[in-house]
């Protein structure tokens, strides 16, 4: 039991810094790509060949390559904790990015975060505290 | 019709995406070395196994169903979808990925998506 016990802390110390990681590489590679995208052109065209130097101009975006990035970088980081974390443990942790940006983009941006969405992100904190308590591997691997 | 459709392929392709490069994942193991060479090999790996591709197939497919139905319908449909992917999520991580869910997961999750949801109808 003890030796249980043992395993579960040693897998949860390598959880949770990955899940704090990747819920701050996701929203900030979402809102770099927001703003490299709207920095390139606000031009309304339906006709195909307009976009052409939107895309030159893409590739010369340090913006954009900065959001594809940190997007890449959620990604590696979302599949390393998937080779050893369940499913059900990792995903309601995800949502943890609810409370990131709220964070955020009041410390940041300044912006007003309503009460009704900050009684939200502490319900999303206590659910996932909840989930965390239980151990992050349930499909087999022998402590 | 079509918003049932694109709502069906938002919750199940979306989801069923993420369970499939679960089930990727899971076949390669636990990754024990954060070395960048390390990293290389085991992203090396990961892209010749086909369930990471379909599951990618299947998330660019929720993917582009949100967006699609997001120019037609408002942003408040995504509520109950949030919150359904949840549920969908939990259950098909028991029968597909063989996860054994305790009723305590279930509790943390259940609260998770309320939260969500509030979060969600708190844009408007």
């Amino acid at each position: 039991m003890n030796d249980h016990h043992h395993h579960t802390r040693r897998l949860q110390l390598k959880t949770i810094p990955l899940i704090l990681l990747s819920v701050l590489l996701g929203p900030l590679g979402n809102v770099l790509l927001g703003k490299g995208m709207k920095g390139l052109s606000s031009a309304h065209s339906n006709r195909l060949l307009d976009f052409l130097p939107l895309i030159y101009h893409a590739l010369f975006s340090p913006v954009l390559w900065l959001g594809i990035a940190c997007l890449l970088g959620f990604f590696l980081v979302h599949m390393l904790l998937l080779t050893w974390a369940d499913y059900s443990y990792v995903q309601p942790a995800t949502a943890l990015s609810y409370a990131s940006v709220a964070i955020l983009s009041y410390l940041l941006l300044g912006e007003v975060v309503s009460p009704l969405r900050w009684s939200g992100i502490a319900l999303i904190c206590f659910g996932v505290i909840v989930v965390g308590r239980t151990h992050p591997n349930t499909t087999g691997i022998v402590p | 019709m079509l918003e049932g459709v694109l709502f069906f392929f938002i919750v199940v392709a979306g989801t069923g995406g993420e369970l499939c490069v679960s089930r990727a994942m899971k076949s390669i193991g636990e990754v024990h070395d954060f070395r960048p060479s390390a990293l290389l090999r085991f992203v090396l790996h990961a892209l010749r196994l086909p369930w990471l591709w379909a599951g990618i197939a299947l998330m660019a497919l929720g993917f582009f169903s949100l967006l699609a139905i997001l120019s037609f319908l408002d942003v408040s449909f995504v509520v109950p979808v949030s919150a359904l992917s949840y549920a969908v999520g939990a259950f098909g991580a028991k029968f597909f990925l063989g996860e054994r869910i305790t009723r305590h997961r279930w509790l943390g999750i259940a609260i998770v998506s309320l939260g969500v949801t509030l979060v969600w109808l708190s844009r408007h």
